[in-house]
């Protein structure tokens, strides 16, 4: 038997419809992506000439006096970062979305007032927090003075022992909106037929979150780890903006953004160095492609099976 | 059926302490954005004297929004974020609508490979490539250019609209296509058809590309730090940097580069929330 063959035209259209996309994302992301990935083998001697260098820039961050310390310190400064967002923003948001699913009017109105923060500019929150917790202006200490609390305040953002923990819960402050409007939407998404059936069992509130709803959520539970993981290793503006590019106190604050930005442009008495910022943005590109690695093939496909 | 005081107290309690914790955490969300709106427009003595009061006749002034409209170039800035903003949505939503269709349409060798292709920048930040970025925008002459802001923007958010889109155009009744093929119709006049049924997705994913644009510190520092160039975030930035011990300034300067987001957080915050929650039901 033979195939009639029929000679379709060549498809023009799809290639019209593609490429505009295709080349603008090639050219402005994925081939600069790239290239930074590539430039992080080369060296540029004084003499602006260009020469492959292998691991050598690798090795200088992990150990050389000059940056080894301070990609070390900002690595664990930037995990102590996302800690800090997984302990207190995730739950927080879980709490508020359980809280929200209920319905009714006066919840939807605290959803869209609790969710504000997150769509004004990090700048913007940076420099209100800026202000409120400054002991000239004292209006973190009245409040606090109000509940009792007067004692606890301190220049928080002053210290290098308070100040990345106060960074982060600011930054906490500001985004808790997304994780809790991505619980929110899984929860009012559980059919009411199993809850109700857990309820005619007895079951109280309290066990059936945890035992039906929680389970049922845990997809939405990984996508908001991975967008934190993603989102804190990536993090620059707030740090920058409240702390500036040196991230004081005494580094304190410094996390893999604000020491790209650094290496890259340099600094009071450092040159900028091309090479080896892309060697630090090389090592955030492999942090971050781990995470949402780790999350594809452990978390996604273990919890797949759990889905109704 | 038992119904004495004491347990209807018990239920009352019990129903009203979710809203009591989702008081006290609006209050958390809200207070530092309001202590900001009020005291800016306060004399200086008021803002340190009196900061939790509202503006009476008597402490209100104006004067911080005289120095900052003095001072500062903040109607270039605006305008700046206005152009970039608009620009690049409208590049966004036309190309990756596009692409989207593409997608969603055809069934071509490849499709599953560009699909995957385009994903990749949803998870992998558009930032690790800035050494990269740079040096093009220094080749391509682009840099201090608004021109150069938008099409990095435009790469940015590509990668989510076309995933978003081409979920929704794959909804689209095949019937409908389908009869349109017959009556001759070409493949662009039915991406034209198809388009305006797409509307409310194309509305979210606007909201959603538009305000990581209009607040993004980043490039416009790195790319176009020039004061002709600064965005609105960017100038922010700057002035405040300068104005620290002016407070009134650094009060106006806030709200005023807070306004406009909220105003439109104000008017689109229930059909944004709508979007989020219906896609992620999906």
């Amino acid at each position: 038997m033979r195939i009639s063959k029929r000679r379709f035209p060549f498809p023009v259209h799809i290639l019209v419809f593609l490429a505009p996309a295709v080349l603008l994302y090639s050219l402005f992301m994925v081939i600069p992506l790239v290239n930074s990935l590539r430039l992080s083998f080369f060296e540029i001697n004084n003499q602006n000439q260009v020469s492959f260098a292998g691991l050598q820039n690798y090795v200088k961050l992990f150990t050389d006096s000059n940056f080894a310390p301070s990609f070390w310190r900002a690595l664990r400064n930037n995990f102590v970062f996302f800690a800090v967002h997984m302990l207190v923003q995730n739950p927080i948001g879980l709490l508020l979305a359980a809280l929200l699913a209920a319905g009714g009017r006066i919840r939807n109105f605290f959803r869209t007032i609790i969710f504000m923060p997150t769509v004004l500019s990090v700048v913007i929150i940076g420099f209100i927090w800026q202000l409120i917790l400054n002991p000239l202006w004292g209006v973190a200490e009245s409040m606090l003075e109000a509940v009792g609390l007067g004692a606890w305040f301190g220049p928080w953002l002053g210290k290098p022992e308070t100040a990345l923990v106060t960074v982060a819960l600011i930054s906490v402050w500001q985004f808790v909106g997304i994780p809790m409007i991505l619980f929110y939407a899984a929860l009012i998404g559980i059919p009411e037929e199993l809850t109700e059936a857990a309820r005619v069992d007895g079951a109280t509130g309290w066990e059936i979150f945890w035992h039906v709803k929680f389970p049922l959520i845990l997809p939405t539970v990984g996508i908001v780890s991975v967008l934190t993981f993603v989102g804190n290793f990536n993090a620059f503006d707030l740090i920058y903006t409240m702390k500036g590019a040196n991230a004081g106190p005494d580094f304190s604050t410094d996390i893999m953004g604000t020491l790209f930005y650094r290496t890259f442009f340099g600094q009071q008495l450092q040159l900028g160095n091309p090479t080896m910022g892309a060697t630090v943005a090389a090592m955030m590109f492999l942090i971050i492609l781990t995470g949402v690695l780790l999350y594809m093939f452990l978390w996604a496909r273990r919890v797949q099976s759990y889905e109704l | 059926m038992r119904t004495t005081p004491l347990y209807r107290l018990r239920q009352w309690i019990e129903k009203s302490i979710p809203i009591i914790i989702l008081t006290i955490y609006a209050l958390i969300s809200l207070f530092p954005i309001v202590m900001i709106l009020f005291n800016s427009f306060k004399a200086k003595k008021a803002i340190f004297g009196t900061p939790f009061a509202l503006p009476t006749s008597e402490t209100f002034s104006l004067i911080g929004y005289e120095t900052v409209l003095d001072r500062a170039t903040f109607h270039i800035y605006f305008l700046n974020s206005g152009i970039v903003t608009f620009v690049a949505l409208v590049l966004t939503l036309f190309v990756g609508a596009m692409a989207a269709f593409a997608l969603a349409e055809y069934d071509f060798p490849g499709n599953a490979m560009v699909a995957l292709y385009l994903s990749i920048g949803i998870m992998i930040p558009i930032r690790l490539g800035t050494v990269g970025i740079l040096r093009l925008m220094v080749s391509l002459k682009l840099v201090n250019t608004l021109t150069g802001l938008i099409l990095i923007y435009v790469a940015q958010a590509l990668p989510m609209t076309i995933f978003i889109l081409s979920q929704f155009m794959r909804q689209v009744p095949k019937d409908l296509k389908d009869a349109a093929r017959i009556d001759g119709a070409s493949e662009y006049r039915i991406f034209g058809m198809v388009l305006p049924l797409v509307r409310p997705a194309l509305g979210a994913i606007g909201i959603f590309t538009m305000i990581p644009i209009w607040n993004d510190l980043w490039f416009p520092l790195i790319v176009a730090p020039s004061a002709k160039t600064a965005t609105v975030t960017l100038g922010v930035q700057q002035f405040l940097g300068q104005w620290v011990s002016d407070w009134n300034a650094v009060l106006s300067s806030l709200t005023m580069a807070m306004i406009p987001i909220l105003l439109l957080y104000i008017i689109f915050s229930q059909q944004m929330i709508r979007s989020i929650t219906a896609g992620a039901l999906k």
